[in-house]
């Protein structure tokens, strides 16, 4: 029977500040889940800590709501262990970029077949709202005494460096948009990221669902005027088609220069994709030919209750 | 029958063949049937600061090393200058000859202190800093001299041979050295070049080379050098004797008993045990396809924890090895593992804390760390091993003992046991069992993965089960594994979770908690490689009519305190010994069993205990003439 949107969602009740912008995110994973049809029980939702961390809680798959910083390492076990589960992580840019900037930069290197999810809103939500990494240098939002004092990241560029092969941004606020994209991501063959702005109504006071709507640029032009562009409306190129050296290069610049576009047009979908790398799983098979077909999980590791693993070779290079 | 106990020892450069020239000499001496106990103590550096080898050779089972050297061979000065005063009257020295003029202050790696001491005893005897100095010290104690130009013996070699390479290969002086000592004592030469064949059997060219060095030299020692009272002519083979070196039994004990992922972060002494996993990443399982065991070289120990209880929870046995800075890092982690009931191994091989400490030295720092490392309460298991054979069968039974309790397990093993290469039984995979305790592989209606039970543990679900869904967070939570903050449920879930400790307590056997090697008016309480240099320092008391008891504590956490009590009930005195500089076991029995330890032997030189050592301080204790706290120092 097929599953609808509503077998993705679970009754635990979602204690998010109304208007948050986690609302949207959550909403369009479950709707690219549902649409993709993953099968619930080899699906694993791993979430950080934080406002964000609570989105396992909320999605009716595995969920494992893991440690400040450090989702990715749980998930990217799991995946190698288990190469059969979706694996979706999620977590605030706080714990991704921040405390787990050493995580991200080594997920990429690795570029393990999965999604990571980035709720980005320039603040630490649940501990009152202080500087997150992708906060503007100068900027004060309403609970900082002073205003930030460090330059922001930049989790787009700093993602396709590291040698993410998939990198997108979404806006929670348009999930449609953000569902086709975090499709696309659980489809691509290799280590995705999705950077997604998402208005904190709570403590973000500059970065507001108005202020992305362009409401402040209104008096100038007198109509809507959106911030928020999609880079699918323009002639951007992001996929890597001839896995050259040059291609590839033209593509990473291309996407580091529109990374840094910011203010008055923000760009949303997909700023790079390259098939080419290989996924960690190919690499592993290098060394295990046949680690695809027999993993560590499915490995059956003893026969009536006694050891089934022949390490005689071993003991006999070592006899005397 | 006089035993055979023979103690060798060479010295260089780090970077200069020590390992390979002690590996060979081991090699020899195991394949003619002698017992091997070798330990290798080096600086933390690649290249240039001093590393020796002591190797230990005896007709019977030994445990440790002693105090005493047989024959040293010393290829460069600083081997002479710091131990030319181990070796025994009647042992013996081969040394470079053209060594002999060197003075301590052309000698850069010695550090200020050691010169320090030797300048004060050179200038008491009146002696200048020299190499002849040293030596003639030696020669005054009845240690004889073999002296012999190494430069000569590759001129020599390179002109019979007509190999102009072979005049400038320094690098040839390990063996060298090796075969010296095996011609001076005899060793059928045989087996010499048995032993270079299998050392380099992936490299023949290296192989002949060394070979052809190790003839002459070999030939050259039997022709030259004469008056040595010491042979080791081979005597009857053990049957199924392995020669192993310290980290591999944790390593062959994970292939066997199924752990099949591995993350971890380099750190010495535990990555050679990862390395060693991953170098046998493809393993033969008897009647189905190949297995194997992924090794993941992680960016820091906290993603090397994380993965591995990612990895975890989709059913695999899982593991990390490190050591105390790497598991000092781990700790966040560990606390999340307890409150979510995951089976993981974190296998410590220990050093000389704290903070960096002493890196590359031994010690056994982080007992009472990794009974207390955590935020809050939670179950988890400490365990140690005594000696490479134990740890093979113990990594065995930690791993049960995860997935029985689903609880993390910290199995401590230390640098000791992690740099020595020793003679042990073959081991034995058929007495590896596996126990995964309440791991489903069919989930039921209704499943939840927290779910109150009687004996307080729930089935185990695991990432990608059919109808086996549930949640996990580091949030107390439900039985689902949803967050709550509910008091009520706190109470139940929090009682659920450390009532393991009972359970464990109840269900691990005594003889896996504790071993008793007798028990005394004095009996001695230790865990861990301390075991060793005890057995060997109370055989040796005992054949002198003196009778001392000893306890090796594994379970260290929870304590096995009724066991303990009851394996002490005659003993008047309580002596702990171990590895560090508080008596960390002594503490922590005092605050189980309420007892004081009456006497403690510590060492926290970074250098393993000699059995020397420990049979002096226990026969001060005897004879009423010790401190309560007695410090061991000997090594270099």
């Amino acid at each position: 029977m097929a599953l609808k949107l509503a077998d993705y969602k679970t009754n635990v009740h979602n204690d998010w500040c109304p208007g948050c912008g986690d609302f949207g995110i959550v909403n369009a994973i479950q709707m690219a889940l549902a649409e993709m049809g993953v099968q619930r029980d080899k699906t694993v939702i791993f979430s950080g800590i934080g406002c964000s961390g609570k989105t396992s809680h909320f999605i009716n798959t595995y969920g494992v709501h893991t440690l400040h910083g450090r989702v990715l390492t749980f998930a990217q076990g799991a995946k190698i262990a288990n190469p059969e589960l979706t694996v979706v992580a999620v977590g605030g840019d706080g714990d991704g970029l921040g405390i787990g900037a050493g995580h991200f930069v080594a997920a990429g290197r690795r570029n393990i077949n999965m999604t990571y999810i980035v709720f980005d809103n320039g603040v630490y939500g649940l501990t009152k709202g202080q500087a997150s990494p992708t906060l503007k240098l100068g900027e004060k939002t309403k609970s900082l005494p002073t205003p930030n004092t460090n330059y922001n990241v930049n989790p787009i560029g700093l993602a396709v460096t590291s040698g993410f092969t998939f990198v997108a941004r979404g806006y929670s606020y348009d999930v449609r948009h953000l569902k086709d994209l975090i499709v696309q991501a659980v489809n691509h063959n290799g280590l995705s990221f999705l950077d997604v702005l998402q208005p904190c109504p709570t403590y973000n006071d500059i970065n507001t669902r108005d202020w992305y709507a362009g409401s402040d640029l209104m008096e100038e032009s007198q109509k809507r005027h959106s911030r928020i562009y999609k880079l699918e409306d323009t002639d951007y190129d992001p996929v890597v088609h001839n896995s050259t050296e040059d291609e590839i290069n033209q593509k990473i610049s291309q996407s580091l220069t529109k990374s840094l576009e910011w203010g008055d047009k923000i760009p949303t979908g997909v700023f790079y994709k390259n098939d080419s790398i290989s996924p960690y799983s190919e690499r592993l098979v290098g060394n295990v030919s046949n680690y695809l077909e027999n993993p560590p999980a499915k490995q059956k590791i003893s026969k009536n209750g006694i050891s089934n693993t022949d390490i005689s070779k071993i003991l006999d290079s070592l006899k005397v | 029958m006089t035993g055979i106990d023979f103690t060798w020892l060479i010295g260089g450069p780090q970077g200069s063949g020590v390992e390979s020239g002690a590996n060979i000499f081991s090699r020899v001496c195991a394949e003619m049937g002698y017992q091997v106990f070798g330990k290798r103590e080096f600086y933390s550096n690649i290249k240039g600061e001093h590393s020796y080898f002591a190797v230990r050779v005896s007709d019977t089972q030994i445990h440790s090393n002693l105090n005493d050297v047989t024959l040293m061979s010393s290829f460069d000065a600083e081997t002479i200058f710091r131990h030319f005063d181990e070796i025994i009257p009647g042992g013996g020295i081969i040394y470079d000859s053209d060594l002999e003029d060197i003075s301590t202050d052309t000698v850069h790696t010695l550090d200020s202190p050691f010169k320090e001491r030797l300048h004060q005893k050179l200038e008491s005897l009146g002696k200048p800093f020299t190499i002849k100095s040293v030596l003639e010290i030696a020669s005054d104690n009845g240690v004889k001299l073999y002296p012999v130009s190494f430069k000569s013996i590759l001129e020599t070699l390179s002109k019979e041979t007509d190999n102009p390479r072979l005049k400038g290969l320094v690098r040839m002086y390990n063996v060298i050295s090796v075969s010296l000592s095996l011609g001076l004592v005899k060793m059928p030469p045989d087996s010499l070049q048995t032993a270079i064949e299998n050392i380099f059997s992936k490299k023949p060219e290296i192989a002949k080379l060394n070979q052809t060095t190790s003839t002459y030299s070999y030939n050259y020692a039997t022709a030259k050098f004469e008056n040595f009272e010491h042979q080791l002519t081979g005597i009857e083979k053990q049957p199924n004797t392995i020669l192993v070196q310290g980290f591999q039994g944790t390593a062959l004990g994970k292939m066997a008993c199924g752990c099949r992922l591995q993350p971890y972060y380099p750190i010495t002494p535990a990555s050679d045990e990862s390395v060693f996993l991953e170098s046998n990443q493809n393993l033969e399982i008897f009647e189905d396809e190949p297995g194997s065991t992924t090794v993941i070289q992680t960016e820091d120990e906290i993603s090397a924890i994380g993965m591995t209880i990612g990895s975890a929870l989709t059913g695999t046995r899982s593991a990390t090895c490190t050591s105390g800075p790497g598991f000092a890092l781990m700790t966040e982690m560990l606390g999340w593992a307890g409150i979510n009931e995951v089976p993981i191994v974190i296998t410590n091989y220990q050093r000389s804390g704290p903070s960096t400490g002493l890196p590359t030295r031994h010690g056994q720092d982080d007992l009472l760390f990794s009974v207390y490392a955590g935020h809050g309460d939670f179950p988890k298991i400490v365990y140690a091993s005594g000696d490479v054979e134990e740890s093979f069968y113990d990594t065995g039974n930690v791993f049960n003992y995860a997935d029985i309790f689903q609880v993390p397990v910290i199995h401590l093993m230390d640098k000791f046991i992690a740099s020595s290469v020793v003679t042990c039984k073959r081991f034995d995979s058929e007495k590896i069992t596996v126990n995964r305790g309440k791991l489903i592989e069919k989930a039921t209606e209704n499943y939840r993965r927290f779910e109150f039970t009687e004996d307080g543990v729930s089935p185990r679900s695991r990432l990608g089960l059919d109808d086996g869904i549930f949640w996990n967070t580091g949030d107390e939570s439900d039985e689902t594994g949803h967050i709550t903050e509910d008091p009520v449920l706190r109470i139940k879930m929090m009682d659920k979770r450390m009532s393991r400790l009972d359970l464990i307590l109840k269900e691990i056997p005594d003889d896996e908690k504790a071993i008793s090697f007798g028990e005394s008016e004095y009996t001695i309480i230790s865990w861990g490689s301390s075991k060793g240099p005890i057995i060997d320092a109370i055989k040796k008391l005992k054949d002198e009519g003196i009778s001392i008891g000893f306890i090796q504590i594994k379970l260290l956490h929870p304590f096995p305190t009724e066991y303990v009590k009851s394996l002490i009930k005659n003993s008047k005195y309580i002596i702990d010994i171990e590895a560090n500089h508080s008596g960390q076991l002594g503490k922590l029995f005092k605050q189980n069993v309420l007892r004081d330890i009456d006497y403690s032997i510590l060492k926290y030189t970074g250098r393993s205990m000699t059995s020397s050592e420990v049979y002096d301080a226990l026969k001060k204790i005897i004879q009423n003439k010790a401190n309560k706290r007695e410090v061991l120092s000997h090594g270099a």
